[in-house]
């Protein structure tokens, strides 16, 4: 489980992010949802502890992440907005690489980057070199890169960017699969159709701030529409027009 | 399915980061070819090359007919034809001797005048003028020669003259002395050879230069670094494995590069005297525990560098400049000849240079001076590396773009 309260961070005089609160519960994907600039990317880092926040707090499974930044990594897999691969490598080396940077030894590395090659179908590029990778090929190989020391809490950063229709759908899958498995997913994205498909509960962010938390019937319901996209654009320009006022 | 590992076996971070540094760059045709090919084998054939031409100039010159446009030769037919027999050859006049020797038509031009026979033969000190131009470096061993030339024609002459008035010539030289040059034949080399520490430098630092900018700003251009900073790992450890195998690199390019000077000096004239050089199996054994620190903070400092280029590119034109750092030092000893002395060895760098040019002259190293040399170059990086380290914990370095 993933609990955010009152996270703040600036960057000199612009504040990327204004006060988000939110959970991510366990067996459920979360959405976080916004327009580009929203502040998803700048609230995701400093969940996975690569930024400090100005203030407020993270817990990721009762974990203060302030206090314990390395207890946190342990416990998130996460597909960063930045998900360059090492071109030389092929894509099992990619995935041992990290395996043993999550501090598995060298036979549960390789049993565990076997596990996922063959549960993300990806036996047929595994000993290719990433280079040449097409963009659905390189997701998939960071995604098994970030799940490769079993997770509880998976945090993705805009996972359907650049993927095809197949692509997309496998991804889909996937990420249907950890929820089955009863593991806490956190995505953001800009897309309303991904939500729709696939969240379980929404949190819309606008100007870094949370401007609507809750499942896609409660947003239809508050929003007074029918479809989730015309619910976002309702909710967005809301708030937007409060922004100016 | 938990997030708790048995942890106890796994590999430290730093040598996980280490090994897959190795093995990704050894999979890199440019990275090879640089830092294990061209890297290592350049400079001691540009070495071999630039010996060669100076050295083989400089027998060509010794043993080629001299040229000297002589002007009034018919008035001293024997000091030409005592000239031309000790290898001068004698070129026809020129008509404004100083502007043909300032546009370069001709290099020497012997000038006599017409009194000069009637001052011969009144035993007078009878006056030749020689024209050239001192400034001109490839003239100045054919300088030393004609000037020695003339010198022992009018000795032999005068030797003679006091001869013929029963005088013995030995009263002209109240003083006799017996040169006995106490360097050593590597000594002699060795003023050849100033240029070889900051070759041998060179080389360490084309070994690891490719791959201390791959695993920085590379990571950084390729959007490799934010995922791997994300890791449960100390970044002091990921810090630690890429300096690891810079160093490496740079160490195996300079055992090459070593390696192929000991071959290079079969290679040299061996009979030319001054051109023994002490490089060999005894050489690169010394030379090793007093480069290896230095290995150490060149790839330090290459690290700390590059990391902070957003680019390959930008990070390769920083260290193209880096590069000319131990320069300075290799000029200033080449320019102004030290005496080694103990406080040099604890200026890294610089105290390399003196050390490694104090073995090239075949004396015996000093363990005192190698071993603060060791120390203040190790402390030295082990500074340069917590600089880098701070840079790698600003959240400026960890998010690209």
């Amino acid at each position: 489980m993933i609990e955010v309260r009152d996270l703040v961070k600036s960057f000199g005089s612009v504040k990327a992010v204004a006060g988000v609160s939110f959970t991510a519960r366990d067996g459920q994907i979360t959405g976080l949802l916004g327009p580009n600039g929203a502040g998803k990317t700048t609230t995701l880092r400093m969940l996975y502890t690569l930024m400090r926040p100005d203030s407020g707090q993270i817990r990721v499974d009762g974990i203060d992440a302030a206090a314990d930044p390395m207890a946190v990594r342990r416990r998130l897999g996460v597909l960063p907005d930045a998900r360059g691969l090492y071109k030389r490598l092929t894509a099992r080396e990619n995935i041992r690489y990290f395996a043993q940077l999550q501090g598995l030894d060298a036979q549960q590395a390789r049993a565990r980057s076997d596990e996922l090659i063959a549960a993300l179908d990806m036996a047929a590029l595994a000993d290719r070199r990433t280079e040449g990778f097409s963009q659905g090929e390189r997701v998939k190989t960071a995604i098994a890169r970030a799940l490769v020391h079993d997770p509880r809490n998976i945090v993705l950063d805009e996972p359907a960017n650049g993927l095809d229709v197949m692509s997309t759908r496998g991804l889909r899958e996937v990420l249907r699969g950890l929820r089955a498995e009863g593991r806490c997913v956190l995505m953001s994205t800009h897309i309303m159709q991904e939500v729709a498909v696939l969240c379980d509960r929404i949190v819309i962010i606008a100007h870094g701030r949370v401007v609507a938390d809750g499942t896609p019937d409660e947003l239809r319901e508050q929003s007074g529409q029918t479809n989730v996209e015309e619910a976002f654009m309702k909710i967005i320009g809301a708030s937007a027009l409060q922004g100016l006022a | 399915m938990s997030a708790g590992h048995d942890r106890g076996r796994a590999t430290a971070p730093a040598l996980v980061v280490f090994i897959k540094e190795c093995r990704e760059s050894l999979r890199d045709r440019r990275v090879l070819l640089n830092a294990l090919v061209l890297g290592p084998l350049f400079t001691p054939l540009l070495f071999l090359v630039l010996i060669h031409l100076i050295v083989g100039r400089e027998l060509e010159k010794a043993e080629q007919p001299l040229p000297v446009a002589v002007i009034g030769a018919q008035y001293a037919p024997n000091l030409v034809e005592d000239l031309r027999r000790q290898g001068m050859a004698q070129r026809p006049p020129v008509a404004d001797p100083e502007a043909a020797v300032r546009d370069q038509s001709v290099d020497f031009v012997l000038r006599i005048s017409p009194e000069f026979a009637q001052d011969w033969n009144a035993g007078r000190p009878a006056q030749v003028e020689l024209i050239f131009d001192s400034s001109r470096q490839d003239l100045r061993s054919a300088i030393d020669r004609l000037e020695a030339m003339l010198g022992t024609t009018a000795r032999r002459v005068g030797s003679l003259r006091l001869l013929a008035r029963g005088i013995a010539p030995s009263l002209l030289s109240p003083v006799v002395v017996a040169v006995r040059d106490q360097a050593t034949p590597e000594a002699r080399g060795a003023v050849l050879l100033g240029m070889l520490p900051y070759f041998l430098m060179l080389t360490a630092l084309l070994g690891g230069m490719w791959l201390a900018i791959d695993s920085t700003a590379g990571e950084r251009e390729r959007q490799s670094l934010e995922p791997l900073l994300i890791n449960p790992v100390p970044r002091a450890q990921i810090l630690l494995g890429k300096l690891m195998a810079t160093a490496l690199f740079s160490m195996s390019s300079l055992v090459l590069g070593m390696l192929a000077f000991t071959a290079v000096g079969h290679l040299l004239p061996a009979d030319e005297p001054g051109l023994a050089l002490s490089i060999g199996p005894r050489f690169v054994l010394l030379a090793l525990p007093i480069f290896a620190p230095l290995v150490v903070l060149i790839a330090a400092a290459q690290i700390w560098v590059a990391s902070f280029a957003r680019s390959f590119r930008e990070a390769q034109t920083y260290l193209g400049l880096a590069q000319l750092v131990p320069l300075v030092p290799s000029i200033l000893l080449m320019a102004v000849p030290m005496r080694p002395q103990l406080w040099m060895s604890a200026i890294p760098v610089f105290g390399q240079q003196v050390t490694i040019l104090h073995l090239l002259r075949g004396e015996a190293p000093q363990p005192l001076g190698i071993a603060i040399g060791v120390v203040v170059t190790l402390l030295t990086a082990a500074g340069v590396f917590v600089l880098t380290l701070r840079l790698y914990k600003s959240e400026r370095v960890a998010i690209a773009g």
